[in-house]
């Protein structure tokens, strides 16, 4: 018989690989270009592994992930994704299979180092899913762009020059514009487009004369970006699961553009030219797994040119499996262990396979949350690095249902496109348009307002006329909605256009002049009601049994019934999820949502998940019963809770978006569940809290809420300087800061405009040289449960959220351990509270001051649970609920090893953002790990944030004199063990004056010469240690340059003195050759 | 390269203040049930049997698709009309993007209809294409909720009233549409560069991209009307196109296939092609529960590991167990295992079910119109 079709691959590829044990690498703390969707993708991995009996071994220093909880991996690592250490695990667990596409780039690039080194050919390891050559070939962009040529596939084309005619031969080649690209910026001689001839030769001129090299490319600014997240088997089994498209134009990073999700502005020919580039190019690399294939796409014709292929999970792939519903990570995890698409079920249907495109018949956007304020001297313009720290996902059945939801979702105090009053408001429209910052929506919406064109506003943004236009629909909308004043009836119809083009029934109330309320009666009263609607991969072609919903104005039915209670039904429970992630509020709120959710399944309860964030793995849909991604708002949640017939909704699991909501919710009718609505806002209300705390007797620091600068300056002097000044929240707000005297204060308050009656500011006395402690905590109708109390290693100062954590407490008097419980006690009591809490202390000579108090899970809630080994949520959730909470079988001081919690800052991804850490939190996420004394876990935990043993030079600004003498000792054991030691200035002339040998190096900005920043640059130095000499630096500072340096430069950099003495303290007691390979179980 | 602004220029319908004058339409589908919307394009009632499609683009291939002749199209995908359409010359059988000269779908039903369209190619809006064809589209409409009854109850008969101006319910499937759709007269089609082959191409509405297909690789394609004898044209082959309507209407197509085969003429059909090769050799069809309605059809190659992503627009499907000797499954679909296309086992005659023509939808299977010219000149 004659095959037409020649079976390609299929008969040739070998049988599946038999692997009994695989490692799997994870992607270490959050840090900004690589977050949450590690976790999720991570986890996807883990479940797909131990489906097949596979032992699975994680190595992540995450300890706040759900992939690093208990249930999942068979074994836990909480140690530095670095090749010395895998190295290690590796030769001890003797896996047959790693997994490297499942943790990022750190990740893949540690994997890729362990191959290179030949530490896995050693060990007989094979690297599962797409081979390490291709991985490189993806990475090396010559290697890259030679093998897509190969294909004919075009990748933009670019030359390096040494000469000016060499430049303007090539320009000449591929036409004018040009893109110029100069290695380093050298005093304002940057990168940028040339026009003509002249530009150019006068632009690489004067750059060839201060380097040897530029580059020349094609200009592609403008023209439109587009991804394809492609899955391909070992059997050459090749599809598209996702197209998306980016609402910026190329030029802005696509984590910093909004996506949208399928593309809406390519006709077929262009969606299916590309589709079969990425399949084509897909299975030339020989991709096994997932990747994502990122295109430029000339506006004005087919030209096209492929930009990158990432070998691995991304956030794109994350963003991918939520707007899809196609589980991208498990199945690239089934691909790798040598399954075929086709044998693979499809997860939604359960009834198709895993070989198939999804149809969506919604659209999705996704929208990027940036918290640039909260960093000093970083500029605000977005462009090609990535400078988001969050992201969030918006269903929608039009473009502006989903776009004005999404632009709440971010939590900026933006109720939508319009309606926000006066709070986003430009100098420079035209600046701000072309070059656009994190509010460029808003300055799209402004300029429109001020009736500049669609095309004008397209010719300075780039941003395509479709979504223009669709925004323009929102404004009209909003015209429309101004002409009801308050005593109107708003038309039914003109209402559910609104509600349809996205508006809430805030932004309704706020142009029709009447309550929040009033809208949502006018809603019940007409109908207009959102319906539930599943994310079901197939546009309702098939029938399906998901649970995966959303909800919209654009449909007159719901896709699911609520289940009907049957007797022993202990009904649907609502747990509110913690939406982007942002400074201050990232995976660990996820781990706890997650956790109540397991907890109440086990218990019988049916679970219903509200969450919008796309890289977290609560927002799974077998994680809960029901999954609603939508918006986490007074408005949402009271509609989900009713279509659901809820029981009860906890708000203490996801941070503080869901905690804001208890009272309205609450006050809605709806059940909270857990600590009372009231109870919380006696914890949330300064007033209410200080006279709870005066009443128990339990002390607090100072603190006044005040409305002018007088009052504030007459505070001042009365309790003492330094004073914290913590300003209300507003748009335009500054970080929260410490004065030292009046000066300060005054120009503080002063700059940021911020003290008015409208919004108060509370000032507080800042206690120095003093200690802080939090208590994480579970309390059962008022008793106290389970608690755990850890320090920091920074005095008071330093914001919790970048301190470093140390549990069980190992420096700490008992007497002030006592105090802590007693008073912990007490609150619990008073509050009667039902559920997890936190409370942070202040402790000076077992003086103890409560500084806050939340009535919800805190972010070290998984940090400790993991350490003491007793699920903190497990408890809480069981007491929120009323069923029986067990105590822990050993206290905190029965632990043999200690636990400790370091920041992970993302400074090098913020050009120019001074890395100094205040009272405003500026980490991105954090690792845990575990060792036999606070050293050896100290050490871990610093490695696992990119520390770099061993340490053989160290650069010392020692800061005031207090500083100066603290540090005295420990560096004079440092300098005795034979670790170089450079100081600068007066550093240097104290050491040198107490008989220590040190290295002077001149200040940056006092010499043309060589100086401690060119020390640094030169790799000279394997630490600074740069303490600040006041807590108010903002100049342009020598101290600035020296610590962007390092940042710049990749070299560990310790700001602060207590760090800075343990640091040295664990070096000097050889704690770094005593760092053990150990499971977390193994502790 | 011409710059974008002079090519795209961005068309607002109306001005930001003026309200359109909104035109009510109702669905009625003849299981009583109704839904609410407002018409766009020609603004009068219009009937037909509705049909749902999943596809995400692709809207001005699968509105001059003939295939949809006679039926009212339900787009799953809310947003329609976003990037236009293109320049009536897309529909050049060479050069072109569209699949016929006109618009065959007999209405249009989106949940949210774009009046603002933005494309490089763009000549006009959606709306007001259909106006020029008199062609009705309804907006506004939960089309998942139609869809979810169209699913269950099987394509249905249905109405779209425009103003309250009620018209008949009106049956496609009571006639034959293959006289509707196919050429009159023998029409050829060169082919670019030298010429390979000759094919005839059984006309029962073929999308015009079956005719680029074939004469991008070389083939001169002879295309004649659906009942049209090929015997005695001096063709090296035959392709069988799609088509709308009942296959049974057209026993003298498939009497024209048995006579190739008979003949030892290579070939292919597609879609309508590959109903007609079964009725020609006597193998039976039946209607599917859920009929196959977009572009992200997976079907695998028999006996292979070999998957393909597909468009498709059926909603019956061969029975295999009906295939006589020397016929074997070709293809199958992978959501239900249906059958998707046959082979005789000398390899000279094949069909498939989906359409590897594509347009709209992925471009997987064109390798198929390789390996139709490979027989056609072994």
């Amino acid at each position: 018989m004659t095959t037409l079709v020649e079976p390609q691959g299929a008969l040739a590829a070998k049988a599946p690989a038999r692997v009994k044990k695989v490692v799997v690498l994870g992607s270490s703390a959050l840090k900004i270009g690589e977050a949450g969707e590690f976790d999720y993708s991570g986890s996807q991995a883990i479940k797909a592994l131990a489906e097949e009996g596979i032992e699975t071994v994680l190595i992540n220093p995450n300890i706040a992930t759900i992939q690093t909880s208990e249930g999942l991996a068979d074994s836990v690592y909480f140690l530095p994704i670095e090749p010395g250490f895998v190295e290690r695990v590796l030769e001890k667990e003797r896996p047959d299979g790693l997994l490297l596409s499942f943790g990022g780039q750190t990740a893949l690039n540690c994997g890729v180092a362990l191959h290179d080194s030949g530490v896995l050919e050693r060990l007989g390891i094979r690297v599962l899913g797409t081979p390490v050559d291709t991985i490189k070939t993806t990475e090396d962009r010559d290697l890259f762009v030679r093998s897509l040529d190969e294909i004919g596939v075009h990748t933009p084309r670019s030359r390096a020059a040494s000469r000016v005619d060499e430049a303007i031969e090539f320009a000449h080649e591929i036409g004018y514009p040009v893109m110029l690209r100069i290695a380093f910026a050298l005093g304002g001689l940057g990168s940028g487009p040339c026009f003509d001839e002249d530009e150019l030769k006068d632009r690489a001129g004067r750059a060839l004369a201060h380097t040897g090299q530029v580059l020349v490319e094609e200009y592609l600014a403008g023209w439109k970006e587009v991804e394809y997240e492609v899955v391909r088997d070992r059997f050459d089994n090749c599809l598209t699961v996702c197209n998306m498209e980016n609402f910026d134009p190329l030029g802005i990073h696509t984590g910093e553009s909004i996506v949208v999700a399928p593309s809406q502005t390519l006709d077929n020919h262009e969606y299916h030219m590309l589709r079969e580039i990425a399949v084509r190019t897909v299975r030339h690399l020989g991709v096994v797994g997932e990747c994502n294939i990122q295109y430029a796409l000339d506006p004005s014709s087919r030209a096209y040119r492929v930009i990158e292929v990432n070998a691995r999970l991304s956030r794109s792939s994350a963003l991918a499996s939520k707007a899809t519903g196609y589980p991208l990570a498990f199945v690239a995890s089934k691909l790798a262990l040598g399954y075929g698409l086709d044998e693979l079920p499809n997860a939604v249907t359960r009834k198709t396979s895993a070989f198939f495109e999804p149809a969506l018949d919604y659209c999705v956007v996704k929208m990027p949350r940036w918290d640039l304020k909260k960093f000093r001297r970083v500029s605000q313009r977005i462009g090609s690095s990535m400078k988001s720290v969050g992201e969030v996902m918006a269903i929608g059945r039009s473009f502006e249902e989903a776009f004005q939801k999404a632009i709440r979702m971010l939590d900026i105090g933006a109720r939508g496109l319009v309606a926000n009053g006066t709070d986003f408001e430009f100098g420079d429209l035209e600046e701000e348009l072309t070059q656009p910052t994190d509010q460029r929506v808003f300055a799209v919406v402004e300029a429109m307002r001020q009736g500049w064109s669609v095309d004008r506003v397209h010719e300075l943004s780039r941003i395509d006329r479709w979504f223009l236009e669709r925004i323009r629909h929102v404004l009209d909308l909003e015209g429309a909605l101004k002409v009801y004043g308050s005593n109107d009836e708003i038309p039914p119809e003109a209402l559910l256009e609104a509600k349809r083009a996205g508006y809430s029934d805030k932004q309704v109330a706020v142009l029709t002049d009447r309550s929040f309320e009033d809208v949502w009666e006018a809603r019940e009263q007409h109908g207009i009601k959102p319906s539930v609607r599943q994310i079901d991969t197939l546009a309702a072609e098939f029938p399906a049994k998901t649970n995966y919903l959303y909800l919209t104005y654009h449909g007159d039915d719901d896709d699911i019934a609520p289940d009907p209670s049957g007797e022993h039904d202990k009904g649907t429970v609502l747990i509110l999820g913690s939406g982007t992630y942002r400074i201050g509020c990232s995976v660990e709120f996820d781990w706890c949502c997650v956790n109540a959710a397991r907890t109440l399944r086990k218990l019988g309860y049916k679970t219903a998940l509200v969450n919008y964030n796309p890289e977290t793995v609560s927002t799974d849909y077998d994680e809960s019963d029901f999954l609603l991604f939508d918006e986490i708002s007074h408005e949402s949640v009271r509609e989900i809770y009713e279509r659901l017939d809820a029981s009860g909704v906890i708000v203490s699991m996801g941070g503080q978006i869901p905690n804001n909501l208890a009272l309205k919710l609450h006050d809605s009718g709806l059940r909270i569940l857990g600590t009372s609505a009231d109870s919380i806002d006696s914890a949330e209300n300064r007033h209410k809290f200080s006279s709870l705390l005066d009443d128990l007797k339990i002390d607090q620091p100072d603190w006044a809420e005040l409305n002018t600068i007088e009052e504030a300056k007459r505070f001042a002097r009365d309790v003492g300087y330094p004073v914290l000044i913590r300003p209300s929240y507003v748009l335009s707000g500054a970080a929260m800061a410490v004065a030292t005297n009046d000066g300060e204060l005054e120009t503080y308050l002063d700059r940021a405009a911020l003290v008015t009656p409208d919004y108060p500011t509370v000032i507080s006395k800042f206690l120095v040289n003093a200690k802080e402690l939090e208590c994480d905590a579970v309390a059962k109708d008022g008793e106290l449960i389970v608690y755990a109390i850890s320090e920091h290693v920074e005095n008071a100062g330093v914001h919790s959220g970048d301190a470093t954590l140390v549990f069980p407490a190992q420096r700490t008097y008992l007497e002030t351990m006592r105090r802590i419980r007693k008073i912990t006690r007490e609150v619990a009591k008073r509050l009667k509270i039902n559920g997890p809490f936190n409370i942070q202390f202040i402790a000076k000579e077992n003086d103890v001051k409560v500084i806050e108090c939340n009535l919800r899970a805190s972010r070290s809630f998984p940090f400790v649970s993991k350490v003491i080994k007793h699920n903190f949520i497990d408890a809480a959730t069981r007491a929120i609920v009323g069923e029986p909470v067990s105590k822990p079988e050993k206290g905190a001081f029965d632990l043999n090893y200690v636990g400790v919690k370091a920041p992970q800052f993302s400074f090098t991804r913020l050009e120019g953002a001074d890395p100094l850490l205040g009272v405003e939190m500026a980490s991105t996420g954090e690792v845990g790990c575990i060792g036999d004394d606070f050293n050896e876990a100290f050490l871990k935990a610093l490695v696992s944030v990119g520390f770099k043993l061993p340490v053989k030079s160290v650069l010392v600004s020692a800061g005031p004199i207090e500083s100066k003498a603290e540090l005295l000792a420990p560096l004079r054991t440092l300098r005795r063990k034979g670790v170089t030691l450079y100081g600068t200035d007066k550093t240097a002339s104290f050491l040198q004056d107490n008989d220590i040998d040190v290295q002077r190096v001149e200040w940056p900005l006092e010499t043309d010469g060589a100086s401690a920043t060119t020390l640094i640059q030169e790799g000279g130095v394997d630490l600074v240690i740069n303490i600040p000499s006041s807590e108010q630096e903002r100049e342009i500072t020598n101290g600035y340059r020296i610590r962007r340096a390092a940042v710049d430069y990749a070299v560990p950099l310790i700001t602060n003195r207590q760090a800075a003495t343990r640091f040295i303290d664990a070096l000097v007691r050889g704690a770094e050759s005593g760092l053990q390979v150990k499971a977390w179980d193994e502790y | 390269m011409t710059s974008v602004r002079e090519s795209t220029p961005a068309v607002r319908v109306e001005p930001p203040t003026a309200r359109p004058e909104v035109h009510r339409a109702r669905i009625l589908l003849e299981d009583g049930s109704t839904y609410e919307g407002v018409s766009f394009g020609r603004h009068a009632s219009t009937s037909g049997e509705f049909v749902f499609c999943t596809g995400m683009m692709g809207y001005p291939e699968t509105l001059t698709d003939p295939s949809y002749c006679g039926q009212v199209v339900v787009s799953t995908y809310p947003m329609v009309g976003n990037y236009g359409v293109p320049a009536r010359d897309h529909a050049d059988p060479i050069d072109g993007t569209l699949e016929s000269d006109r618009i065959w779908v007999k209405g249009l039903v989106v949940a949210d209809y774009s009046p603002w369209h933005s494309h490089w190619t763009s000549r006009g809006s959606l709306g007001e294409w259909l106006d020029d064809e008199g062609i009705t589209g309804v907006t506004g409409i939960d089309t998942r909720a139609l869809t979810k009854r169209l699913r269950e109850h099987g394509s249905m008969l249905g109405k779209i009233v425009v103003d309250e101006a009620d018209c008949d319910f009106d049956d496609p499937n009571i006639e034959n549409l293959a006289t509707r759709v196919s050429v009159r007269e023998p029409v050829t089609y060169a082919p670019t560069g030298n010429t390979l082959a000759r094919v005839a191409l059984l006309d029962c509405g073929v999308k015009l991209n079956i005719i680029r297909s074939l004469t991008r690789r070389g083939v001169e394609v002879l295309r004649v009307p659906w009942d049209h004898p090929v015997d005695a044209l001096g063709v090296d082959g035959l392709m069988i196109s799609n088509g709308p309507g009942n296959p049974r209407f057209l026993r003298s197509a498939a009497r024209v296939v048995r006579t190739a085969i008979d003949d030892d003429m290579p070939t292919f059909g597609v879609c309508m092609g590959n109903q007609l090769v079964a009725l020609a050799i006597g193998a039976s069809t039946f209607k599917l529960k859920y009929g196959h309605r977009g572009q992200n059809q997976p079907v695998r190659e028999v006996g292979t590991r070999r998957c393909y992503v597909t468009s498709q627009n059926h909603g019956f499907a061969v029975a295999p167990g009906t295939l006589p000797n020397g016929w074997s499954p070709w293809f199958e679909n992978l959501n239900d295992g249906t059958n998707e296309g046959l082979r005789h086992e000398s390899g000279r005659f094949f069909s498939v079910q989906f359409h590897p023509e594509a347009c709209p939808g992925p471009v997987d299977t064109a390798f198929l119109f390789d390996r139709f010219v490979e027989v056609l000149t072994r």
